[in-house]
């Protein structure tokens, strides 16, 4: 331990020197110099775009530096690819997990690095990962499949997958993107353990808070230049934000909430006792015209099911949905557009953008029919005009309206979708974690348009995994739990550990109510 | 910095234009090696012989734009080809003609309701359907050759008007009319977005279940279209006509640079694809080169085809 604290400063385990990256002939990385010291947690933070992911993703191998060198534990590499760094104990997780679903957990842990007999497999697997969850200090059913487990534990299962190559160094990219806070402050215990064992841990994130609790030194990249590195403990939130938008901006407060109009007539959305499936269970919430209101549960809680049963996304097996007093039951998509409520999903790569579709087609997409002459031609001029008014109101770059969706940033991508849900100003709009993994300018725009919206009369049903971002948004705020509102809170005189609070009793009840099941 | 640019955007541009330039590239060659290629004669022969392939490629783009594959274009043409000899020979051979398009609709509609219905892969699905199809075209015959040598049933194959080909015209129309659905209607982007990212065409409205039947009741009509063509031509109903020209016309579309994964392409590509192939088999033809290698050539050319458009996927 004390040699590692020793050689932390003297000897870095990886060194790069004048490192640049440039795709397509548009750069995104120049003249990086940065030492990463051995047995240390090293965040490398940025907005979207400022190449923070691509540094970390040449750093695994993954993408081959343009230009620089790159030496690591001493030796300077020059064809750098991730099976040569793995060699060399560098390995990398990333934003989407790169597991087998279909497999065991031991089987994704030791893929490709099988114990064989003449391609017979050994049947050592188990006793291997018992090495391996020592450790780590993680605790799986080896046998359990790993679609089947949550996404904190295939996360597990990815840095184990790291360990028994041998890992020393692992670069995590945006590990926590997908993880509720109780999730996210567990990852950075197993952080903290992995260091304990020597590891070095490289954390690219967007989450400020998680950086400054665990890492050693931070690094600042702004428009694909490196900043500063500094110690840890001498950065603040506001120091490493001012550093990241250089200067611009030093605070990312909430806008101003608007005081709802009182709700004279029938709300706008009123949902009675919706049940579905997909394990929604007697849901009953209103939003009225002009109010914000949050969603807060845990992953896993419920919430996007209940969002999408109201959408129509998926089937409903009980309860109903009033719009403006209006009973709405057979709800689909394509109905639910219609009539003003449009949902944004949680995932705009998946469920959200068409990544062969430019911005403007993505946009329009919904509303094909407004955008029609006799005979389904689109009117490409209109179409444009009110594509563009989107770009400017949301700020969107780059802001061409035939841009190619796929090399947006998070950020530009998230306000295309939002472009694309909003172009008809819609009654009733339900945000499903509208500012996941999107940079500070374009979270703060994102917010202002939500406070906008909510100001010009239009009821807003609100989700994140961020409790702090509903807190600083929403009205009013239900708390979810399997599928069922369990409580409500009010944002103004709720704290973010109040509402944790409430929400990890609520686990603990179910424990109790489980009795000797519960781990 | 600039050059750097400029290689990038040299790169992309053969990644876009990959098959144009082999055309152009062919062009040039077999118009340096044979004095009989670049005439107006060999060229047209050349529109006019692959006029039913293109077709099938035109309407399949749309098909695997739209996330699918149809693998039983092939027999419909068969049964389509089949039934508008026999209408033409028992009850009337314009009605013949005519009907070819409306049965390749129906059995198209048919592998699309399948498709939706049992929610399975298209590729499966058309498999199965291939199969009845091959065997209600052997049904309607008896196994046997029907042929009609009437004039009202081979002017669409062989006629000329104004010094050009029924056919060619045919092809070039229905081509020009798919390229105007695909880029500048409601339905076609929809198509995009079927294939380019189902869920998401779900959540915002998109009924993809009509669309993809859709996509596949028009490759079923372009397959009956270009069986009307062929039988007029050949002036005989064959049960087994169209045998592989699916797989022709998906390494057409392929070969043109529409995305196997769907969600990409254009109709132009397919048609490139066609001719393509056309002029490497011409090449053969008119430089009576060993006919041994053709297939062989072929092949070695969609590979280079495809390795060049695949070469931009990577980055």
């Amino acid at each position: 331990m004390a040699i590692d604290q020793a050689s932390a400063g003297d000897a870095p385990c990886i060194s790069l020197r004048g490192i640049g990256k440039s795709f397509g002939g548009v750069p995104v990385l120049s003249d990086i110099d940065l030492d990463i010291g051995l047995g240390e947690i090293h965040g490398l933070v940025g907005e979207n775009g400022a190449g923070k992911s691509t540094l970390g993703k040449i750093i695994g191998g993954y993408y081959s530096a343009s230009v620089g060198h790159i030496e690591v534990f001493g030796d300077p590499v020059s064809v750098w690819t991730p099976p040569l760094a793995l060699d060399r104990g560098v390995a990398m997780m990333h934003q989407e997990l790169q597991l087998v679903p279909a497999l065991s957990v031991a089987q994704n842990v030791f893929l490709g690095i099988e114990e064989q007999h003449f391609g017979v497999l050994a049947q050592t697997e188990n006793a291997r990962l018992a090495d391996v969850m020592t450790a780590s200090g993680f605790s799986l059913d080896p046998a359990a499949i790993t679609s089947d487990l949550s996404i904190a534990d295939q996360q597990k299962i990815e840095i184990m997958r790291a360990l028994a190559r041998e890992a020393r160094v692992i670069v995590m990219d945006e590990p926590t993107s997908s993880l509720t806070a109780d999730e996210a402050e567990r990852l950075h215990e197993t952080m903290l353990r992995l260091k304990q064992t020597g590891a070095t841990i490289i954390y690219v994130s967007h989450f400020l808070d998680d950086i400054l609790a665990v890492c050693d030194r931070i690094t600042v990249l702004r428009d694909g230049r490196l900043v500063r590195t500094a110690d840890a403990a001498d950065e603040t939130k506001g120091s490493l934000v001012s550093a990241m938008l250089g200067g611009e901006q030093t605070e990312t407060p909430y806008p101003p909430k608007s005081i709802p109009q009182p709700s004279t007539g029938e709300p706008a959305l009123l949902v009675e006792n919706l049940s579905a499936p997909s394990g929604v269970s007697n849901v009953s919430l209103t939003v009225n015209g002009g109010e914000i209101v949050g969603l807060i549960g845990l992953v896993g809680s419920g919430r996007t099911e209940i969002a999408r049963a109201i959408f129509g996304a998926d089937r409903a097996n009980g309860g109903t949905i009033r719009l403006s007093g209006k009973p709405y039951d057979d709800r689909t998509p394509a109905v639910s557009a219609e009539r003003g409520i449009v949902m944004v999903p949680e995932d705009r790569r998946k469920q959200g953008l068409v990544m062969t579709l430019p911005v403007r087609a993505n946009m329009t997409l919904p509303h094909l029919s407004h955008f029609t002459m006799i005979g389904g031609t689109i009117r490409t001029a209109l179409e444009k005009s009110r594509v563009r008014e989107l770009i400017d109101y949301f700020r969107v770059m780059p802001a061409n309206v035939d841009g190619e969706v796929p090399y947006y940033s998070g950020g530009n991508q998230q306000k295309v979708l939002l472009g694309k849900w909003l172009m008809r100003d819609p009654g009733i709009v339900i945000l499903d974690e509208p500012s996941r993994g999107v940079d500070v300018g374009a979270r703060q725009r994102i917010h202002e348009a939500i406070s906008e919206l909510a100001a010009k009369g239009t009821a807003v049903l609100l989700i994140s995994s961020e409790i702090e971002e509903v807190l600083g948004l929403a009205h009013r705020a239900y708390l979810v739990h399997k599928g069922g509102l369990v409580g409500e809170v009010d944002p103004e005189t709720s704290t973010t550990q109040d509402v944790l609070w409430a929400l990890f009793h609520q686990e603990d009840n179910n424990s109790e109510a489980l009795g000797g099941n519960a781990p | 910095m600039n050059s750097v640019l400029s290689s990038a955007q040299v790169a992309r541009f053969f990644q876009t234009y990959a098959v144009l330039i082999m055309i152009a590239i062919l062009i040039v060659a077999l118009s340096l090696m044979s004095d009989s290629f670049l005439t107006f004669r060999n060229l047209q022969n050349i529109l006019n012989q692959n006029a039913p392939l293109a077709i099938m490629a035109s309407a399949m783009t749309l098909v695997i734009i739209g996330g699918g594959f149809d693998l039983s274009v092939g027999s419909i043409f068969a049964v389509a080809g089949v039934s508008a000899a026999w209408i033409a020979l028992n009850v009337d051979p314009v009605l013949g003609l005519a009907i070819a398009p409306f049965i390749g609709l129906a059995l198209g509609v048919m592998n699309g309701v399948v498709i939706t219905s049992l929610n399975i892969h298209s590729f499966l699905a058309t498999i199965a359907t291939s199969m009845v199809f091959k065997g209600v075209a052997i049904l309607i015959t008896d196994g046997r050759l029907i042929p009609v040598r009437i004039a009202e049933f081979t002017w669409l194959g062989r006629d000329k008007i104004g010094g050009i080909f029924v056919a060619v015209i045919v092809f070039v129309a229905f081509a020009l009319i798919l390229t105007f659905v695909l880029t500048r209607t409601s339905f076609g982007r929809k198509v995009y977005s079927v294939g380019g990212n189902e869920e998401a065409a779900i959540l915002s409205g998109v009924r993809t279940s009509r669309i993809k039947i859709a996509t596949f009741a028009i490759a079923g009509m372009a397959a009956g279209l270009a069986a009307a063509i062929s039988v007029s031509r050949i002036s005989m109903g064959q049960p087994g006509a169209g045998i592989g020209m699916e797989l022709q016309a998906i390494a057409a579309v392929i070969l043109g640079g529409t995305s196997i994964y769907g969600g990409a392409g254009a109709v132009w590509r397919s048609v490139a694809g066609v001719l393509l192939l056309a002029l490497i088999n011409n090449g053969f033809n008119i430089l009576n080169a060993d006919p041994f290698f053709r297939d062989l050539t072929t092949g070695l050319i969609i590979l280079a085809a495809v390795g060049i458009s695949a070469s931009g996927q990577r980055r």
